[in-house]
């Protein structure tokens, strides 16, 4: 970018001025972007202590391993590459949308607004998609008790714990209560519809029946797993669903020539700030959570 | 002065605007491009491709080096960070700094934990308990 010479002898703090070359507005922007850096820095950074505390960790590849419409497939990171080029595209159609704010271009901002909108909306929508996915989708694990149970991921358990051999599965098997064999028979058949007459059905029956599903049984995880992904996702989360919102209203306010009356589109910078900064924090997440 | 209007009383000088998009599709491709080359590297962590922990380590640190190289290139130039005058780069680039000593202090302290649950506080040699032996949930 070409950058304007500065003259010489310029007093920058003999006050009238900014000694940034910024306008206040800007300038708050970037220390409350560094504020939030910080937070999420600490939420990422606590995460790891916990990580680092404990002898098992689940492997993000065996949790984030599905792909919309197709099924139980061991996908890993094929969602979550989704999402990350979602919101590169979007950070991108952001930059332009301010290249176009310079130029006055009011058609350009508001058609780059639009495409980065629709970005957002399109991540909020996977991640909608992804946490539907892990606080419904039933794993089996061997319970404390001793018992077999099959439990989502939650904020208060999940199945990634190591896995667990198959003759403590069978003796387990033998110990769990008859609700618990009917449910875990069901998140084996949950697309069959038999959940009625499973109820009914002998526990011998429905031991042979799980049995001889051959299913994979987990210990539960680390409790803190779900905390952490659901608490630092979701923060992100609404850092992406408020930066949409602030979009939509920049957008409204280029459409109503509110920028152009201003004789600048210096707004639409600030708001790309924020939302580079939400592109910014997943960068961060990403690494943490789907990739080490 | 530029013919571009200043934003604000305070503001000196307007840097003129870039006449062509040339460099944010770079940085576009650029930031595609290293991304495709993490989730290589982490589809082969998914795969058992590297075997010996030393190897993992190294392979986790260079996808956190590429991170840190996407994490420059949106805000030096998604962000226009590199535009702005040097004094203002360094109020926000120094304080951030302290992530150095926040990570390293911080995993130290989560593996001395680990260490010291695993040896009774230092009272006997390292057993690290199998995860298959005991429920890592109880504890967490």
């Amino acid at each position: 970018m070409a950058t304007a010479a500065i003259p010489t002898g310029m007093k920058w703090w003999n006050g009238g001025r900014s000694p940034f070359n910024a306008s206040y507005g800007k300038v708050m922007m970037w220390y409350f972007l560094m504020s939030d850096a910080f937070t999420f820095g600490a939420f990422l950074i606590s995460y790891g202590t916990i990580r680092f505390s404990v002898n098992y960790w689940p492997d993000p590849n065996q949790v984030f391993n599905a792909f919309p419409g197709f099924g139980h497939q061991d996908l890993p990171l094929a969602f979550v590459s989704l999402m990350t080029f979602i919101l590169i595209a979007s950070s991108v159609t952001m930059v332009l949308a301010v290249h176009e704010g310079h130029h006055m271009n009011r058609k350009g901002v508001e058609k780059y607004m639009l495409m980065t909108i629709v970005g957002g909306l399109a991540f909020l929508a996977c991640q909608a998609w992804e946490w539907t996915h892990l606080l419904t989708g039933e794993h089996i694990s061997l319970m404390e008790n001793g018992t077999l149970a099959a439990i989502p991921t939650t904020v208060s358990g999940n199945p990634w714990g190591a896995a667990v051999p198959h003759e403590a599965m069978l003796a387990a098997l033998q110990k769990t209560p008859h609700d618990q064999l009917v449910s875990i028979a069901g998140s084996l058949h949950h697309a069959g519809g038999a959940h009625h007459d499973m109820s009914k059905m002998a526990d011998g029956e429905l031991i042979n029946m799980i049995r001889a599903a051959n299913v994979h049984v987990t210990l539960p995880g680390p409790r803190a797993f779900g905390g952490y992904f659901f608490g630092i996702t979701g923060f992100h989360g609404f850092h992406v669903f408020s930066g949409v919102v602030i979009n939509v209203i920049m957008y409204l306010k280029a459409k109503w020539g509110h920028f152009d009356q201003r004789g600048h589109y210096e707004m639409i910078e600030k708001t790309g700030l924020y939302w580079h900064f939400v592109d910014l924090v997943w960068v961060f997440v990403f690494l943490c959570f789907y990739l080490i | 002065m530029s013919e571009h209007t200043l934003t604000s009383p305070e503001v000196s000088f307007a840097a003129k605007p870039s006449s062509g998009t040339k460099r944010i599709w770079n940085v576009f491709w650029l930031l595609s491009f290293i991304t495709v080359i993490e989730l290589v590297l982490g589809f082969g962590l998914a795969k058992h491709w590297y075997g010996s922990a030393g190897m993992i380590l190294f392979i986790k640190g260079v996808i956190c080096i590429l991170s840190l190289a996407k994490a420059y290139y949106i805000v030096s130039v998604f962000m226009h960070l590199g535009d702005e005058i040097r004094n203002f780069i360094m109020t926000i680039v120094v304080p951030l700094l302290l992530f150095i000593w926040f990570i390293a202090a911080f995993l130290w302290d989560g593996n001395s934990w680990k260490v010291l649950r695993n040896t009774d506080a230092g009272s006997r040699t390292e057993q690290k308990a199998t995860p298959a032996a005991k429920p890592e949930g109880a504890k967490d």
